[in-house]
């Protein structure tokens, strides 16, 4: 029995030893980033390979060998609990706005040096001084969206879009989908009345909800990424998703299927942005990493890959993008909104309190069960 | 009744094979669609070899799957003998119970307090980060260590104790009884335990998701984060491979098992 330790130990060590093999040598630095997942451009089907070449950019640049750990997240809070618990440190993090918000309330985001990021100056003006970090000091905006309705021509009457109503016709009942998470499919509803979605009145939930119920029985199903084949196969008529999303679905449609996109006048806008938390081990480095993400290559190609809309100016002013995407494609993604940061002020989703959260969760549950 | 019978067989199996059947049709799909099949291709095959992130992913998956395995197997083993042989009636009832906790307790709450039980260590200790390969390590060292308990007791309690103890008049000192008689007595349910402990290590999303660390993401992570967008046909690519590989080594044991079965008979 006592010769069962050693081998134990053995068997750990020899563990151990296979692990060790494949970690770094101290010479390199390391850079950790965390983002969504499919949220960059990664070299596959012949892209630009953003993380690499930052790689050998760092080292053609500083001289220096840098290795970047690329980590992906499925949402916002599940990277806020991870953070927060202070279980994982990263240098670069990509949250949406709502999440930036708490987070600078939570003193989590570092303030940034903007000396080290000298192509902030292509940031559109439209993306300052918004709601989330009034001073800008916080963040450098990676990508928008703004979610819009999208529908089959060859079921839905063309004469039926226009508005959030399509989403509530009767002719459609069975062929509609909605948002399988209580924050965006109580938006649809409160766009639709009018009411405020940061409104943290019960009552006007409770108005919210009574919309969705006239709306449940039309209903297909409940959506999240599901809704990429239900619309692609024409399984489903009308969703509603974000622009860019729509981009790629119209990439896959099938034969028979006519998807086509319209923005009701009141819609969810949001903004996913590049910040530093707190737990960063080496802020400047981060600093060049965003800076470097901000320079035109990999921002027209990150705009590509995800088609979402760029706040960059590098990137919408490029020739070789708006050729690729075409025009009816920009016309669509960057729909020139003259007051924009007034629209997203007023219409994006914010933080909720705790309590409006609570509340929010108890309708949602009602309505399913319903 | 029978046909009926027949009939409602075939329906469990064709809804429970169809989706496997539908993704490995179209892993083969030139274009990105899972509802229209455009053409037969490889490209996502060859996407898949391009995606340095996924096969690194597979590379962690993998080797966190071995070394779990290879880890419970070897303390599993140790502690089913140890079980064996208490003598206390309480104490066994204890061990039980402990051992039963990670397989009956919900994913989510092991997953959810081994975090917890991670960051408050790590605060003890000063580190900045709590969570790295290791701590997954150990959660799934927790989680499969049952498996291989419950795989090696049946086996000792079945086997003939006279056994090593004739190894023993006849010489052999306790260790060598041990290793010569009582584990290949046993072999059977040890193989059974690593490869369950293996298949549950590897296929482990919820427990994953919350030990992870930095830089290191499992398959079932990055896959579960691509849902932002859509999982890319990469994936069938890569679900194909493995489906085909798993196969193949359960033919190759089943097929070496029965070749054992007739050495035994003649």
């Amino acid at each position: 029995m006592k010769k069962l330790l050693p081998l134990l130990l053995a068997a750990a060590l020899l563990c151990a030893l296979l692990l060790t093999g494949c970690g770094s040598s101290s010479e390199t630095l390391t850079l950790n980033v965390y983002n969504w997942g499919e949220y960059i451009s990664d070299g596959s089907e012949g892209t630009f390979d953003t993380v690499r070449e930052f790689e050998s950019w760092y080292e053609e640049t500083y001289g220096q060998k840098i290795h970047v750990n690329y980590d992906t997240f499925a949402s916002n809070e599940d990277m806020y609990n991870k953070l927060s618990k202070g279980a994982v440190s990263y240098d670069v993090i990509i949250p949406s706005d709502y999440m930036i918000a708490r987070m600078i309330e939570e003193d989590m985001l570092l303030p940034l040096d903007f000396d080290n990021i000298p192509n902030y100056q292509y940031i559109d003006r439209n993306f300052r001084g918004l709601y989330y970090d009034p001073e800008d000091s916080y963040s450098v905006p990676y990508a928008y969206g703004i979610v819009g309705v999208i529908y089959n021509a060859n079921v839905v009457d063309e004469a039926d879009a226009g508005g959030w109503d399509l989403m509530w016709n009767e002719k459609y009942a069975g062929n509609i989908v909605q948002f399988n998470n209580p924050r965006d499919a109580f938006g649809t509803a409160q766009y639709k009345l009018g009411l405020d979605v940061n409104d943290e009145d019960p009552a006007k939930w409770d108005q919210a909800l009574a919309e969705l119920k006239t709306q449940a029985p039309l209903i297909k199903s409940w959506v999240m990424d599901e809704i990429y084949n239900m619309m692609e196969s024409g399984e489903a008529a009308v969703g509603a998703y974000y622009a860019g999303d729509y981009f790629t679905m119209l990439d896959n449609q099938a034969d028979t299927v006519d998807l086509r996109f319209y923005y009701p006048e009141r819609t969810n806008y949001y903004i996913d942005a590049m910040c530093i938390p707190s737990c960063c081990q080496s802020k400047e480095l981060a600093e060049i990493f965003i800076n470097y993400m901000l320079s035109a290559e990999p921002a027209i190609a990150n705009a590509e890959y995800t088609y979402y809309a760029s706040p960059n100016s590098l990137v919408y002013t490029d020739e070789g993008y708006l050729e690729d995407l075409g025009e009816e494609t920009i016309e669509i993604l960057y729909p020139g909104i003259d007051d924009f940061s007034a629209q997203y002020n007023q219409l994006a989703y914010r933080n909720l309190s705790s309590d409006a959260l609570a509340y929010m969760t108890t309708l949602w549950e009602e309505l399913k069960i319903s | 009744m029978k046909p009926a019978a027949k009939i409602y067989t075939a329906l469990i199996l064709l809804f429970l094979f169809a989706p496997i059947a539908i993704l490995l049709v179209f892993s083969f799909n030139e274009a990105k669609s899972l509802s229209v099949f455009s053409g037969f291709s490889f490209y996502w095959y060859e996407e898949l070899l391009r995606d340095s992130e996924t096969l690194k992913s597979v590379k962690n998956t993998l080797l966190l799957a071995l070394s779990a395995a290879a880890i419970s197997t070897v303390m599993g083993t140790a502690a089913a003998v140890g079980m064996e042989k208490l003598r206390s009636k309480f104490l066994r009832a204890a061990m039980d119970t402990v051992t039963n906790i990670p397989m009956i307790n919900p994913d989510i709450i092991t997953g959810i307090s081994l975090m917890l039980m991670f960051v408050f260590v790590g605060r003890l200790f000063g580190l900045a980060t709590s969570l790295s390969f290791w701590t997954m390590l150990i959660a799934h060292v927790t989680f499969c260590l049952p498996y291989v308990i419950l795989q090696v007791l049946p086996k000792l309690r079945q086997m003939d104790h006279s056994l090593p103890e004739a190894a023993m008049d006849l010489g052999c000192t306790p260790m060598g009884a041990f290793l010569k008689v009582t584990i290949p007595e046993i072999m059977p349910g040890i193989v059974t335990g690593l490869i369950m402990a293996f298949t549950l290590s590897l296929d482990d999303f919820v427990i994953s998701y919350f030990t992870a660390g930095n830089g290191f993401q499992t398959l079932p992570i990055r896959i579960y984060n691509m849902t932002k967008k859509t999982v890319t046909p990469k994936m069938y690519a890569l679900a194909t491979i493995i489906f085909f590989v798993i196969l193949a080594l359960l033919l190759i044991t089943n097929l070496s098992d029965k070749d054992g079965d007739i050495a035994d008979k003649v």
